[in-house]
């Protein structure tokens, strides 16, 4: 962890507006205090299921919200806050990110030119050769069109589009959604061999288990807030790990036992306050249903007044 | 969570719909209320230009033209709303019927769609409204028959696309039948596009009615329609009596303007993807 | 009760890449088959072929030696979909959603985590995990024999997907449901199931389950892979 700090967001909350029966209009908080730091050479995982609002992290942080959504928090970049301008400027260029769509892709422009923005200098094009080496992915595909090529290559095009520029950052959001194990991998370790080579990755997915495989430190997410953050080798056992939420996760794994605690994650709009897991969790007090905060513990971040 | 109550999207358009639907309401209320006044004659006040009493002036019989644009308003809207209605209901059923009947009836129907689409509007309703004797049963037949396949053809291929969706055919293997498809899964979903297609189908049949009245070939002259309205007021306009013509041709633009405007606002309203505003 | 597929060929459309070409599948409802396969091998269009939502080419599926087809009504194949929020009419509310089914035993609901509270509202004020239970519990009615499941827990989170399975497998057994699960997930495939099979390759897996859950031996081999 000796890395530079590249992002660091800090105490984030979004939410946003919905229309409920008729003509009220309610606030939705979809992420609550979310602190996540990504360091030089890293690769982070935002882990969480559908429901849980992460998907709106990579928006946020990209600054391209939808328009009812509102942002609140600090985010730095290098230290310095990332501003909208700031954004604009480094978007594509420093900062880029892998969209969870294959729909992302142009699909009237060649592959070539669509992985190089349209530039044409010498450089970018020894840059295209290189990765396309990288990726196993033949000179003539850049004569293709996005539907000429098989879903598994497309995904190797869109991580292209991402490395084209020198990004420091480098945020994916959802990048496995469907595929099956081999694919999923392969796709992870392409995201593994950007944070090898110096960039900070941020990952946002659903599947704890292939997290666990290709990153660092995984930043567990319950009902849009981040309720533990821990080393990929902490969840070598249930005892490395701090939150009763992330114990139970550890549990339910197949290879784990596939053990399961009753109830379910709590719907944003039901939740009052508190512990979004003190329905399900033994260990709850009164206190729980109180502000808890995001405190330091062996190494890690845990938001549990009895973790230890 | 906080609730919002300070004036919002949906309330502001909910806002526009009511004050144009009280707005055609009433014009519609009062013309029929005005009906012996739109037929008075009083050649002892005739060719006035707008002013106090007469606010829209009155014409070389000396008719008040307040009332009998009230009058000729009331009866376009009550047509329009009749022509509209009808118009909306053939949509949907053939629209339906075109989705779920098999190839043959789908095939069926878009001939005929596209057959109708073919022939200007125009012409078709001319035709029509001749044939059933001019008048307001050959206008109102006249204008439902014409306006029905646009949105037909919308409604086709919701409801095409509809069938494919996982939650009927889920339906399907739970052994529901056609029926219970239709109106449980199918119908709901059309309802705003129904209504939005309806309401946008009126200004259409308002204008229709007025242009076919207006060449002669619609209500007849004792009516004051605003088609026979506009129409005498075009022989008079050379002579300098502007108003005859400008403040009915005005209330038409208006009305039509509202209707397009309730109709919009209907589709927002009903549109789920506005939740998220 | 046994579910056979029988020389499956599929593809969508004249001219198009076949998806499935000569295979055979026979499945008893005392088991639970997993199928494992790549990506693009048409995993779903299997499950969508297997219970009935598609027609093969050439091939047929028989449900005790009678093709599926022929069973009018409530389909006694009842596939889960992945994405449960396709699978629910949006503008239904969940109660309604749920007596689509073929009267479903109230217990099952309850079994599955569904709070009476969920059953008043619609399925945008659910998140997938919620409703993927009404879809399992929907499916789960009275004339159901054989249930598939593609991909059902792969959007949820881990503890969701444990306890939606262990649920499965207690249901099916005591009714004596077959399953047949899709998942890219081998470690849950090897929790879940009691025997796997792979698509694509000549080799079959023999797995068998470490829980007690199962209480059928299948010693017999089974011939329903292709080339």
């Amino acid at each position: 962890m000796a890395g530079k700090e590249i992002l660091n967001i800090r105490h984030l909350n979004i939410s946003f507006t919905q229309y409920e029966k008729g003509l009220r209009q309610v606030e939705l908080p979809v992420i609550r205090d979310l602190d996540v730091t990504v360091r030089e050479g890293e690769m982070v995982a935002v882990v969480g299921s559908s429901g849980s609002g992460k998907s709106l992290l990579a928006h946020g942080v990209m600054g391209i919200l939808p328009y009812n959504a509102s942002m609140g928090g600090e985010i730095l970049y290098e230290g310095e806050p990332l501003t909208r301008e700031r954004m604009d400027r480094l978007r594509g260029e420093e900062i880029v990110m892998v969209p969870q769509s294959l729909a992302y892709l142009d699909p009237l422009m060649k592959i070539g030119p669509q992985i190089r923005k349209g530039k044409k200098d010498a450089a970018t094009r020894k840059k295209l050769k290189d990765i396309f080496k990288r990726y196993e992915l033949k000179e003539e595909v850049e004569q293709l069109y996005p539907f000429e090529l098989s879903g598994g290559m497309n995904r190797r095009i869109l991580i292209s589009t991402a490395l084209i520029g020198n990004p420091r950052l480098v945020i994916a959001d959802e990048p496995t959604p469907g595929l099956d194990l081999k694919v999923a991998k392969r796709a992870m370790e392409h995201f593994r061999e950007l944070a090898d080579m110096g960039a900070g990755v941020l990952v946002i997915t659903h599947d704890l288990e292939l997290a666990l495989e290709v990153a660092d430190r995984i930043v567990v997410f319950y009902a849009g807030m981040t309720v533990e953050e821990a080393g990929a080798s902490d969840f070598d056992t249930q005892e490395g790990l701090r939150h009763p939420y992330t114990k139970a996760l550890w549990r339910a794994m197949p290879k784990n036992g596939f053990q399961y605690i009753g109830g379910t994650q709590p719907y944003v709009k039901d939740f009052s306050g508190g512990c979004p897991f003190a329905d399900r969790c033994d260990r709850r007090t009164e206190q729980c249903s109180g502000e808890i905060p995001w405190r330091q513990l062996r190494g890690g971040h845990v938001r549990c007044l009895y973790a230890e | 969570m906080k609730r919002k109550t300070k004036s919002n999207r949906r309330t502001r358009v909910l806002l526009g719909l009511t004050l144009s639907l009280v707005f055609l309401a009433a014009v519609c209320i009062a013309g029929c209320l005005c009906t012996e006044a739109a037929r008075t004659a009083d050649f002892g006040r005739k060719n006035l230009s707008p002013c106090f009493p007469y606010l829209f002036g009155t014409d070389w019989m000396g008719r008040d033209m307040f009332a009998r644009t009230l009058k000729g308003m009331s009866i376009s809207i009550l047509l329009g709303v009749l022509a509209s209605v009808i118009s909306a209901l053939i949509s949907l059923l053939l629209g339906i019927a075109s989705a779920t009947l098999g190839k043959r009836a789908d095939q069926l129907i878009t001939w005929v769609i596209d057959l109708i689409m073919g022939i200007p509007h125009m012409l078709l309703l001319l035709l029509v409204s001749v044939a059933l004797g001019k008048g307001l049963k050959g206008i109102v037949i006249g204008v439902a028959l014409t306006h029905w396949p646009s949105l037909a053809r919308l409604i086709r291929a919701e409801v095409m696309q509809l069938r494919e969706s996982p939650y009927i055919k889920v339906a399907q293997k739970l052994g529901k039948g056609r029926w219970y498809l239709v109106k449980t899964h199918i119908l709901p979903h059309l309802v705003p596009q129904f209504l939005v297609g309806m309401i946008l189908i009126f200004p259409h049949a308002i204008l229709h009615e007025s242009s076919i009245t207006f060449l002669g070939f619609g209500l007849s002259s004792e009516q004051p329609a605003i088609g026979v309205i506009l129409s005498e007021a075009m022989k008079h306009l050379v002579t300098g009596k502007w108003w005859l013509a400008l403040f009915p041709g005005l209330m038409l633009v208006g009305t039509v303007v509202l209707f397009y405007v309730a109709g919009e606002s209907l589709r927002k309203l009903l549109d789920p993807g506005s939740v998220h505003e | 009760m046994k579910l056979e597929a029988k020389n499956l060929k599929f593809r969508y459309g004249q001219g198009e890449r076949m998806i499935l070409e000569g295979f055979s599948l026979e499945a008893d409802s005392s088991e639970r088959v997993g199928l494992v396969a790549p990506s693009g091998v048409g995993k779903t269009t299997l499950c969508k072929i297997l219970s009935g939502y598609l027609q093969p080419e050439e091939g047929e599926v028989l449900l005790e030696g009678r093709p599926l087809s022929s069973y009018k009504g409530y389909c006694p194949v009842q596939m889960i979909w992945q994405q449960p929020e396709l699978a629910v009419n949006p503008r239904m509310r969940m109660r309604d959603v749920l007596a689509e089914g073929d009267q479903v035993d109230p217990e099952i609901p309850e079994k599955l985590g569904i709070e009476k509270d969920w059953l008043n509202r619609f399925p945008a004020e659910l998140s997938g995990g919620e409703l993927q239970r009404f879809c399992i519990a929907r499916a789960l009615g009275r004339g159901t024999k054989f249930l598939l499941a593609d991909e059902i827990s792969t959007m949820l989170d881990l503890i969701t997907q444990s306890q939606i399975w262990n649920f499965l497998i207690e249901e099916t057994t005591r009714r004596g449901i077959g399953l047949i699960a899709v998942s890219h997930s081998q470690g849950l495939l090897e929790a879940v199931c009691t025997r796997q099979v792979r698509l694509k390759e000549e080799r079959e897996h023999h797995h068998h389950h470490h829980h007690g859950h199962h209480h059928h031996e299948h010693s017999h081999h089974h011939r329903e892979l292709q080339e």
